[in-house]
């Protein structure tokens, strides 16, 4: 009953062009815009906005960028953390070096330096696939984040070693740095996201995503399409990085305040691979799914026992967790590589023909 | 020469300003070695515009390597292909789709996690220059060139009648669909000059009549020349123009069908003679 697609019909290729030409998954966005806009802000405390919203967008964000490449070009990568890692250090050098510059811009910006780099590792994708290109990227993880720990410029020789986010403000309001509020960042993280999220829908159901799933699914058969296979790799890595870029810099701007070089080690990039897995390769929404129950998890194992008057320690709630992720990413393998985006396909699918199966 | 009117408002194939009839492309002297293994031995034919060529032979004689060699898979070690008077050797596959060749695999590479829709839209890539900026907008010119294609492919859609498995992801296929659908995508590319490897390949009767019909229709609605391997006897004496054999990597007999089917030499080949 929830979804009936009998009675909308389609007289044009360009109404069948819609975003959602189902009119209540268009129902269901707006629904879930509302909550993120209006309802969640105006309910959300510090906690809330810290730990579970500005988290979950941008892990969001950052396996979406992987997603594009792993997902929809089909090019594995575990260099991440490291990507990320570059957009954060770039984005830090822009405001330092630029004071005047928008935040906004300057965050933009810097997703167009690991967009370079990730290009540039990406070129041994041209040669090999696959696992040897995963390590490949492996080589570029541990590269940068060695570079993060040696040029000193990077990080204006602070001696910490580490980046520091200044106060910064946009139209007036602090939108980051230690005295900025958690909702301004929230929605400053909101509206990158969706933005991000919007392009990169447009993007993958286009032409551009017709030929990098071509490249995914069969590069020679792309390439008898006429398909240049060189080009739609690097852009794939151009675009991935960009994206993986921008939530780099977003994670230590908007939510972690300061980081160190190894904040955007392997570990990070897993986390991300991960998200990106458990939600499900070759898909956008699914990315939102993964890094809500990946962020969400930790946050529930903590919460849950102790409102049940469990006593639970912190290690506990820590070893609990990677068993559950490790546990997960084995279940997704085996019963659905597709993931939980896929599990909400079949979900609308069954509902759109329920109750007669036929 | 115009004996192929075309009754449809269909799309047809590029035009390529070489009348009915004249040589197309024309094979000459090609010879391939993968290291000490001769895989074709100094092969010439040509193929003319609008027929249907079938290149025929036993297994292992040569004819999927002719045909990678043709579009650009393969470097001959000697020869050349002449293509629309283009004389060229050493090419990437995606610059023989850029002349207006086509083709479809013995065993059929579609790209499984893609719907029929995008498998078709996908051979369509070339012709589509809207850039990435573009894209992102999904408004303007960009919606408008996939409007303008999408057209195109449903006109492709409608007539291999493929309508219901649209949106059906191609790996949920059988078999026979897919190849329909592998057609399809070779179509979308409106080429000059359509190879296909075995495209009744594992069909029953049924399906095989359908896929004859859609090659008929092609050839003659759209006027597109086409080159075809094909195992199955029945199908390629009727549907051919023109007959090249192959055996063991050699030219045996070049000829309309009736003169192929009585050359000794094809028949020794296939039957099995005592060396």
């Amino acid at each position: 009953m929830l979804y009936r697609v009998a009675g909308q019909y389609k007289t044009s290729y360009q109404a069948d062009y819609a975003l959602f030409p189902v009119r209540q998954d268009a129902f269901l966005l707006g629904i879930i815009l509302i909550m993120a806009f209006v309802v969640l802000p105006a309910t959300a405390n510090d906690f809330v906005f810290r730990a579970l919203l500005i988290p979950v967008l941008i892990y969001a964000l950052a396996a979406m960028g992987l997603n594009i490449l792993t997902g929809y070009a089909g090019q594995l990568s575990l260099g991440t953390g490291a990507f990320m890692g570059v957009g954060a250090y770039a984005c830090f050098k822009l405001v330092t070096i630029f004071p005047e510059m928008n935040i906004l811009v300057a965050v933009l910006l810097s997703g167009f330096f690991s967009a370079t780099i990730g290009m540039a590792f990406g070129l041994p994708s041209l040669r090999i696939k696959g696992f040897y290109l995963a390590i490949a990227t492996l080589a570029a993880q541990f590269f940068l984040v060695w570079l993060f720990q040696k040029w000193g410029w990077l990080y204006n020789y602070h001696t910490s070693g580490a980046i520091l986010v200044p106060n910064i403000q946009m139209f007036g309001i602090t939108v980051s740095g230690p005295t900025a509020t958690a909702m301004a960042q929230y929605y400053f993280v909101l509206g990158v996201v969706a933005l991000m999220t919007i392009l990169a829908i447009n993007v993958t159901r286009g032409r551009i995503g017709r030929i990098w799933k071509s490249v995914r699914d069969m590069d020679i058969a792309a390439e008898l399409v006429g398909i240049n296979l060189m080009k739609a790799k690097l852009m794939a890595f151009f675009v991935s990085s960009y994206i993986v870029g921008v939530s780099g810099a977003l994670f230590v701007f908007m939510w972690r305040g300061a980081a160190e070089a190894e904040l955007f080690d392997v570990q990070l990039s897993f986390r991300v691979l991960f998200i990106a897995i458990i939600g499900g390769l070759g898909s956008i929404l699914g990315n939102y799914l993964g890094a809500i129950l990946i962020v969400a998890l930790p946050v529930l194992l903590n919460v849950v026992p102790r409102a049940l008057g469990l006593p639970i320690s912190s290690s506990m709630v820590e070893h609990l967790n990677t068993m559950t992720i490790g546990a997960l990413i084995i279940f997704f393998l085996i019963v659905e590589p597709h993931g939980l985006a896929r599990f909400w396909q079949i979900i609308r699918e069954k509902l759109i023909i329920w109750p007669f199966p036929h | 020469m115009n004996a192929h009117a075309q009754p449809h408002a269909m799309a047809t194939a590029m035009d390529d300003g070489i009348a009915m009839g004249d040589t197309l492309m024309e094979v000459k002297n090609v010879s391939l070695r993968f290291g000490g293994v001769k895989a074709i031995t100094d092969i010439s034919f040509d193929v003319k515009k609008g027929e249907i060529r079938a290149i025929i032979g036993p297994n292992g004689a040569g004819k999927t390597s002719m045909l990678n060699v043709i579009n650009g898979f393969y470097t001959p070690q000697e020869g050349t292909i002449v293509f629309r008077g283009e004389e060229r050797r050493a090419m990437r596959p995606h610059h023989a789709v850029r002349q207006g060749i086509a083709r479809t695999f013995q065993n059929v590479a579609l790209f499984k996690g893609m719907t029929t829709l995008e498998n078709i839209m996908a051979g369509r890539s070339v012709m589509m220059h809207r850039n990435i900026l573009w894209q992102m907008l999904w408004r303007g010119p960009a919606l408008d060139e996939e409007i303008a294609h999408r057209e195109k492919v449903e006109e492709i859609i409608d007539f291999l009648e493929i309508e219901h498995i649209r949106r059906t992801p191609v790996g949920r296929l059988p078999y026979g669909l897919q190849k329909r659908v592998e057609l399809g995508r070779a179509l979308a590319m409106e080429p000059s000059l359509l190879l296909l490897d075995e495209p009744m390949a594992g069909m029953n009767l049924e399906e095989k009549e359908d896929m004859s019909r859609f090659i008929l229709d092609v050839n003659q609605q759209r006027g597109t020349t086409i080159a075809l391997i094909e195992h199955d006897m029945g199908v390629v004496m009727d549907l051919s123009d023109r007959v090249v054999v192959l055996d063991y990597g050699k030219k045996i007999a070049d000829g309309t069908p009736d003169e192929v089917k009585t050359d000794q030499s094809v028949i020794d080949a296939y039957l099995g003679v005592a060396h």
